[in-house]
């Protein structure tokens, strides 16, 4: 494998607490202790910033089942040119990841797209049915990071509690979309002025925080490790500020769409604001904003949520919830977290680096000698216009169209493999 | 041929109307989504149109050449007689061709999505569509996708503005204005159409709203839109000067949001005995279709107070008014002769 020498940038790896200007070695696809004696490859990364490969928790490949929306290969090509070198993806496929053969499936696809690298989550329980656990040990050694009925929370307290018990055993933690149904039924958007308003169907904030408060209960009498996915409201950030007081095993992830829209983008009737939880008030996205910051939300991620087409262009309530969110994840939270003066560039690639990789258990998210090479190279200063049409994801459907960003990934490499380059940069020594 | 002159000469005065002719210069849209985009002036204009057109519907020839050889489709994804027949009834006064589309006839059941039937009625040929359909915003994504003219006649929960035009129209005749009156709103707000266009357009010609109805169906938040809010009707009767009696939505509710309709009678239907705590000029309205017994007595319904029947009439000229409108904004059709 090449030797590369990643040079003159600024490297920035929250693992070590590391921001400086200087040069990356990397040598048999793992990061090297210092400089080689010379380099096959030179990334010039003067004016860009060096990081450990992005890491997104949160995505939906849409295979096996449907592959209209997304594939393994195009939904690992989209997290590359966002910057994102590995992704944890939901079980919520056809059929859904609740067995060995499921999961290995899933890192099998992944190796063939030799994109980002693909890691499955399992599913809590048979089928995401919320009846009876699914095989955990089996999905372990299928390949499984975590455990969720993601899109379908658990509703069973009991069977929650089992779950929480019962993954103390890998260490794994269970993933929650916390949202209590039985508030939601006929729900299309947030519950309040704006629903009221529009006569659509609502989803209360009050949904979201009883789930989360059950759960962080669940978890402090069982000590398992409890993960608040896609967390949305005021309330539910109080929630797991507070459990973290109490020293129980909770977390939390916030998207780039809950601290960057509110519910009033809805008076378009547009479907691409159409995502489950919804997109809430502008309180709430103070309040998320306010836990990115206090480190009560300790990751960034996407919920990625490929849908064709012809399935988003639908009447509001017959769309399917969830948008793209790869290749906006970076600039977003450059536009509306670093920018404003929310996170520096160090804490907001921890919550995409290290922090992602110690929620899934992934050697992954550092910069440190020995580790697998994966990089991002960011180049934090360019402006550019969102535009679905070159989205290397196989789906369009993104509130962001049209929008001017700043900040965009700009060559990634995987195990020492540049994987995607926006080019200029990289020089291959005779 | 019709163009933006000739449009001019087919006003419905010219066609021997009341010699004063509605000005349509207030008027610049080519859709009629809700009446929560519309203006004070422009809800006057419509309002305004509106009366000089039920003048025709007296006349014993009742048709004028406004819209000859325009082609206006009637696109229901929801039941509806008597918008429908009102909306059919009004295109045709004007002279336009009416062709009415209905979502289980057709292929909507095999799949096609609402836009794609949308496109290939307008391969048809269609210069004005009036679409109902059970959810918010459906007609405006629709007007995103087709180039015809769209007037929304329902859209789910949210807006019903030719309901609500004619309502103000209503209350117009029957008071001589809607300005300081208290107008109350009873029943289900949460699910009507009905109330939220109601709300703006009462707001807009300052009218006094009041929404009364069982707190499962008065959504919370509606005191920010400038509206009293009660859950007792005895408590705000004796203040009314109108009261807009709404069906129960029982099709768009989630269900067991009140106990039983015997209960909901109880507090909220009109009787005679209510009709006597208000002021002896009440009027009451009731968009309809009406449930006797429930939201209202049949003594009610046909009473002295009651102006239903002058609803359906002023519903003719105010979608008549609004046809007309929306025309006068259309790109010159082909050639009609």
């Amino acid at each position: 494998m090449p030797t590369i020498q990643i040079k003159g940038g600024r490297i920035i790896d929250p693992d070590t607490e590391r921001d400086e200007v200087g040069d990356l070695w990397i040598a048999d696809g793992k990061f090297a202790a210092g400089p080689a004696p010379s380099a096959d490859v030179v990334v010039d990364a003067r004016g860009l910033i060096v990081c450990p490969g992005l890491i997104d928790v949160h995505v939906h490949l849409r295979e096996p089942g449907q592959e209209e929306d997304e594939t393994i290969a195009t939904g690992a090509a989209s997290a590359l040119a966002g910057g994102v070198t590995s992704v944890a993806c939901m079980p919520n496929t056809l059929p859904p990841i609740d067995t060995q053969a499921a999961a290995e499936f899933v890192v099998l696809q992944g190796r063939r797209a030799r994109k980002a690298n693909v890691y499955p989550v399992g599913c809590v329980s048979k089928g995401r049915k919320g009846e009876e656990l699914a095989g955990l040990g089996q999905l372990v050694a299928g390949g499984a990071v975590a455990f969720t009925d993601d899109g379908a929370p658990v509703s069973n307290a009991g069977l929650m509690r089992r779950a929480l018990e019962y993954s103390k055993m890998f260490d794994l933690v269970i993933m929650q979309h916390c949202q209590v149904m039985e508030l939601t039924v006929g729900g299309v958007m947030n519950e309040g002025f704006e629903s009221m308003r529009l006569g659509l169907g609502g989803m209360p904030a009050a949904a979201e925080d009883i789930m989360v408060a059950r759960d962080i209960r669940l978890a402090e009498i069982t000590g398992g490790r409890i993960h608040v996915q896609h967390i949305s409201t005021a309330r539910a950030v109080e929630l797991v500020r507070e459990g973290k007081r109490r020293g129980i095993r909770v977390t939390a992830e916030a998207c780039p769409h809950h601290f960057s829209l509110t519910d009033e983008r809805l008076r378009t009737f547009d479907s691409n604001f159409k995502m489950n939880p919804p997109l809430r008030t502008s309180e709430d996205v103070a309040a998320v904003v306010e836990g990115l910051k206090d480190g009560t939300i300790e990751i960034l991620c996407t919920d990625h949520a490929p849908h064709a087409r012809e399935k988003k262009m639908r009447e509001l309530d017959q769309a399917p919830f969830g948008i793209v969110g790869l290749e906006t994840l970076l600039p977003i939270t450059v536009t509306h977290l670093i920018e404003p003066g929310h996170l520096s560039w160090l804490e907001a690639i921890r919550k995409m680096t290290v922090n992602a990789a110690r929620l899934i258990n992934i050697p992954k998210g550092t910069l440190r000698p020995g580790a697998d090479a994966d990089v991002t190279v960011i180049d934090p200063a360019t402006t550019w216009t969102v535009d679905p049409a070159k989205f290397l994801s196989k789906s369009r459907n993104t509130p962001y169209a049209g929008w001017e960003v700043r900040g965009r990934a700009h060559t990634v490499l995987v195990d020492g493999e540049i994987r995607h380059t926006l080019g200029g940069i990289v020089s291959e020594a005779g | 041929m019709p163009t933006a002159s000739s449009a001019a000469d087919s006003r419905p005065p010219s066609a021997g109307g009341p010699d004063s002719a509605p000005s349509s210069t207030a008027w610049t849209r080519k859709h009629l989504l809700g009446l929560e985009d519309l203006s004070r002036e422009e809800i006057l204009a419509v309002l305004d149109t509106a009366e000089s057109f039920s003048e025709i519907s007296r006349r014993s020839r009742k048709k004028v050449p406004a819209l000859q050889g325009r082609i206006v489709f009637n696109l229901f994804f929801e039941n509806s007689t008597r918008t429908r027949t009102s909306f059919s009834l009004a295109a045709k006064r004007l002279s336009a061709d009416t062709q009415d589309f209905s979502a289980q006839v057709s292929s909507l059941s095999k799949g096609e999505t609402f836009i794609d039937t949308a496109k290939n009625i307008e391969a048809m040929g269609c210069d004005l569509m009036v679409v109902r359909h059970p959810t918010p915003g459906a007609p405006h994504l629709l007007s995103q996708h087709v180039s015809s003219a769209i007037i929304n006649a329902g859209d789910g929960a949210h807006e019903h503005p030719t309901q609500a035009l004619l309502d103000l129209m209503t209350i117009r005749r029957a008071k001589g204005k809607v300005e300081g009156l208290t107008v109350a709103l009873l029943g289900d707000i949460a699910h009507s159409r009905v109330a939220r266009s109601n709300i703006w357009g009462l707001l807009k010609l300052g009218a006094k709203v009041i929404l009364c109805g069982p707190p499962t169906l008065v959504p919370k938040g509606m005191e920010r839109l400038g509206c009293e809010v009660a859950y007792r009707l005895e408590d705000v009767l004796p203040r009314c000067d109108v009261i807009n009696v709404l069906r129960i939505q029982f099709e768009r509710q989630q269900g067991g949001l009140f106990p039983s309709v015997g209960e909901y009678s109880q507090f909220y239907m009109m009787t005679q005995d209510r009709v006597r705590q208000a002021k002896p000029d009440l009027l009451i309205l009731a968009p309809g279709p009406i449930n006797r017994g429930v939201e209202l007595t049949p003594e009610v319904a046909d009473g002295k107070h009651s102006a239903i029947l002058d609803q359906v009439g002023n519903g003719l000229a105010v979608r008549m008014a609004v046809l007309y409108l929306l025309s006068g904004k259309m790109e010159a059709g082909p050639s009609a002769d």
